[in-house]
Parts: structure tokens; sequence; C-alpha cells
């Protein structure tokens, strides 16, 4: 059942290719923004690469949640996801495929913005430096977490009648631990520390939510039709 | 026993209707008003003047009078939104919906008295009005929890799916309170650890006056909760019989 579900958000995201790389360039852009406005000096844009990468991710991807679950409501497909399977398997498909859409395109993509922001740099230019494999394992672990948070507050306000900042006001709060430790795994490497703490903290954070999110979400989808 | 637990099991089921909540409660609030107003009256001269002075802080300590006790009331105010969200969504009890609305504002209020509060502690103290430090931190986040509440609940057309939609968030948002409590014990930051009730930590001159002021600050959250706990019910119960003999 839950393949099926998730063949189906795979394919109307397919269908909707160009609404998938919104996100991406949105991701892009937003980052490459900061060396115009704070300064395109590589030591400088180094210190301040984690954060932005990090909050770029999460916006991208709080941004990217309405089309997985705004059309299913408007067309009344969700009320029929909903007599078909159960709602913690319908939360989790469509978590998964935005995880698989837009989360695991955003790691992928951010080596790139990595090298835009310099996060590789080093005074001296013969020692090699692994901090952007750091930052790509701490987006690894922390995307599906964001996935997962905003599926909870995308389902809650479905049924609202007002909603896009609502979404953001209601999850907001709830993304500070994973940006704290997050950003933290990237600084520690900068720092040449050990990050393997804040890594399994992570890693602990997205098992935990994975447990009990697509519950609360599948709650959440449920009283949006009743 | 079995006889208490048989007036308990009444009890509940009473608090769960709302005329019988509103007609009751409308006795219970000049009592709770005296009593709140004797032990904060008591309370603040003890503190603002009979208490002793800090051999450091000098006289801005007195300002944990009204820090702390807010600081306790913004978790408490949460934990009791949360408990309201499972009963309401486990039981059905509409009370419970309606008591879990009313405590947001308040236990939001509360939390913008211990955060103001405390960056004014801080200036003299600490030299800053505002460090990133964890207490600090996840006390807004509380904030912002609740006013996401707030938000979230007021932006239906539909009564009930505003509750339960809301509930939902009070108990997601819950996982915060645990946090709060327990950062200043995990993460060694600026914010002092856990001192209230801790044995001689504090000299009892200052814990007196300290137990008092949490004791008044809990029975102001009740008063205000009550308050609006009536008008809520005033507002969803407008058409029912008894609610305009009573207002006629």
């Amino acid at each position: 059942m839950f393949a099926t579900l998730l063949k189906r958000e795979l394919m109307l995201a397919r269908r909707n290719w160009v609404g998938i790389l919104i996100p991406l360039f949105f991701f892009v852009m937003v980052v490459s923004l900061f060396p115009f406005a704070v300064s395109p000096e590589a030591e400088f844009l180094q210190q301040i690469a984690a954060g932005v990468v990090w909050v770029a991710a999460l916006l991208s991807v709080l941004l990217s949640l309405d089309m997985f679950y705004r059309s299913d409501y408007q067309d009344g497909s969700l009320e029929q996801l909903l007599i078909m399977a159960s709602p913690t398997q319908v939360a989790l498909s469509k978590v998964t495929a935005h995880w698989l859409v837009t989360g695991l395109p955003l790691v992928l993509m951010s080596p790139v913005l990595a090298g835009l922001m310099h996060l590789n740099y080093s005074p001296d230019a013969n020692v090699a430096t692994s901090h952007t494999a750091v930052m790509m394992l701490s987006l690894l672990l922390g995307t599906p977490t964001m996935c997962l948070l905003g599926a909870i507050g995308m389902s809650l306000s479905l049924a609202a009648s007002r909603n896009g900042m609502l979404v953001a006001v209601m999850i907001l709060p709830l993304y500070v631990p994973i940006l704290i430790f997050g950003s933290a795994v990237i600084t520690a490497s900068l720092t040449n520390s050990g990050y393997n703490a804040q890594l399994a903290i992570l890693g602990a954070i997205l098992l935990f939510a994975l447990v009990l999110t697509p519950f609360a979400a599948g709650r959440a989808l449920k009283v949006a039709v009743s | 026993m079995a006889n208490a637990s048989k007036s308990f099991g009444r009890w509940f089921h009473q608090l769960g209707s709302p005329k019988w909540f509103y007609q009751k409660s409308a006795k219970w609030l000049p009592w709770l008003w005296i009593a709140t107003a004797v032990l904060l009256a008591f309370g603040l001269y003890y503190s603002l003047f009979a208490s002793p002075v800090d051999y450091q802080q000098g006289n801005s300590v007195r300002i944990m009078y009204i820090h702390v006790p807010a600081a306790a009331l913004s978790m408490v105010g949460y934990l009791a939104m949360a408990i309201c969200a499972v009963i309401g969504m486990v039981w059905k009890m509409k009370m419970s919906f309606m008591a879990m609305r009313a405590i947001a504002p308040v236990g939001a209020l509360f939390t913008f008295i211990c955060l103001f509060t405390g960056s004014l502690w801080g200036i003299p103290t600490w030299g800053t009005w505002w460090e990133w430090d964890a207490r600090m931190t996840s006390e807004l986040v509380l904030l912002f929890l609740y006013l996401g509440f707030i938000a979230l609940h007021s932006s239906f057309n539909d009564r009930s799916k505003a509750d339960n939609a809301a509930a939902i968030l009070a108990l997601v948002g819950a996982i915060n309170i645990p946090i709060i409590y327990g950062s200043v014990k995990w993460w060694n930051t600026l914010h002092q650890a856990y001192s209230v009730t801790k044995k001689g930590a504090i000299a009892p001159e200052m814990q007196t006056p300290l137990f008092i002021m949490i004791a008044g600050f809990y029975l102001l959250f009740a008063i205000m909760v009550i308050i609006r706990l009536r008008l809520e019910i005033m507002n969803r119960e407008a058409k029912s019989k008894w609610l305009q003999e009573v207002i006629s």
C-alpha cells in the first residue's frame, strides 16, 4: 500500500517537474544573495556559510511543502486517499516523496553552494579540507526531519482560512533544534574539532521524528478533511 | 477510598459541563481574587522591602521575585494546555478545548513577562540584555510556540477543526518543555542552574518570599484563565438556553 501511495506521489511530482525545480532555484538564489549583501571575502563567507546554507535549505523545504498537500486537499483526492489507507501511511508517503523530490536534490546541490560560499577555503592552498562533505552529511540527516516536521504544519493549516505564512509561523520554532545542531556540525568541522556528537544528535532527532511525526501528520490530515 | 474516587469522578464530569463551570466559577472568583491580592501584596512587600539585598547583585536581585514565578508559569501553562489537548482529543470534552484556548494567551503573556524581566535583570548582572544561551533561546521558542498556536487556532472558520488542529500543534510543541527545563543542566551556558528548591542554594529569607510570589502567580494565572474561559463559554454557548437565562 505504501509503495502504491509513494508511486502516485512521485508520478504527480514528475508531471509537475517545473514546480520541483523552483525550490532548488530558490535555494541557490537565496544563498547567492549573501556575498552581495554581506561581503564577498572568502574568509568571511566561510564563517557564515554553514548558517546560510542551512537556513536556505530550511526555507526551500518549507516553501515546497505546498504542492504536495494543497492540490490533493482542494480536488478531494486527499479524502479518497484517507479512505484507502491509514492516515499515517498517507502522511509518510507524502513525506517520503517530498524528501526524494526536494530534500535529496538540495543535499546533492549543496556542494555547489559550498563552493559559492568558499566553505573549503583554507589559507594554506596545499591543505585540502573536507568541510563540504561534512555539510552534505549534516544536510542528509537534517532535511528528512525538516520534511517530517513540515508535514505536520502543512497538514494542520490545510483547512485553515489563511495559510502560507501560517505554516512558517507554526513550524519554524520546531526547526530551531535541528538548525542549531546542523550548523554546529559544520562549525565544529571548521574549527577542526570532532563533529560526530552533533551528527549523532541530528540522527537521533531524525529517528525520533520518524517514529512520531507521521502519526501526528496523519491525525492532522484527518482533521483537515473531517 | 471508593467514595473519594467516586466523588472525584463526579467532580471531573461536572467540570466537563460549561453550565456547571460557568455558574460555580462565578462563586470562586471573588475568593480567588482575595487570596491572590493577599499573597501578592504580602509577597511583594516581603520581596521588595523586607528581604535582604544580595551581596553581589545588590537590589537587582529583587527582579527574581517576578522573573522566576513568570518563568515557572510559562512552562506550567504550556503543559496544562497540552494536557487539555490530550483530554479533548481522547474524551472529546468540549470544556477541555475551551480551557486550552483560554490558557494560550495567558501563557504567552507570562512567557513574555519572563523574557522581559530576564533581560532587565541581565543588564546589571551579566552586562547584556540578551544572550543566545540555551535557556533564553528555548524560552523564546516557547513564546513562538504559543504565538503559533494562537495563530493556528484563529485561522479556521470551523471551530471544531480549529480545536483539533491546534490540539495537535500543542502536543507537538510540548517537546520543548523538557528541553527548557533541562537546558540549564545539559548545556553549561550563561543562565544559572536550577536552584529554587535545592537545599542551601538560596537563603531562606529569599526563598520564603519567592515561594509566596510563586503561589500568588499561580493564583493570578488561574484567575486570568478562568475569566477567559468564562468568556469562551459565553462565546460558544451563546445559543444555549441556560446562558440566555443567566444573562437576561
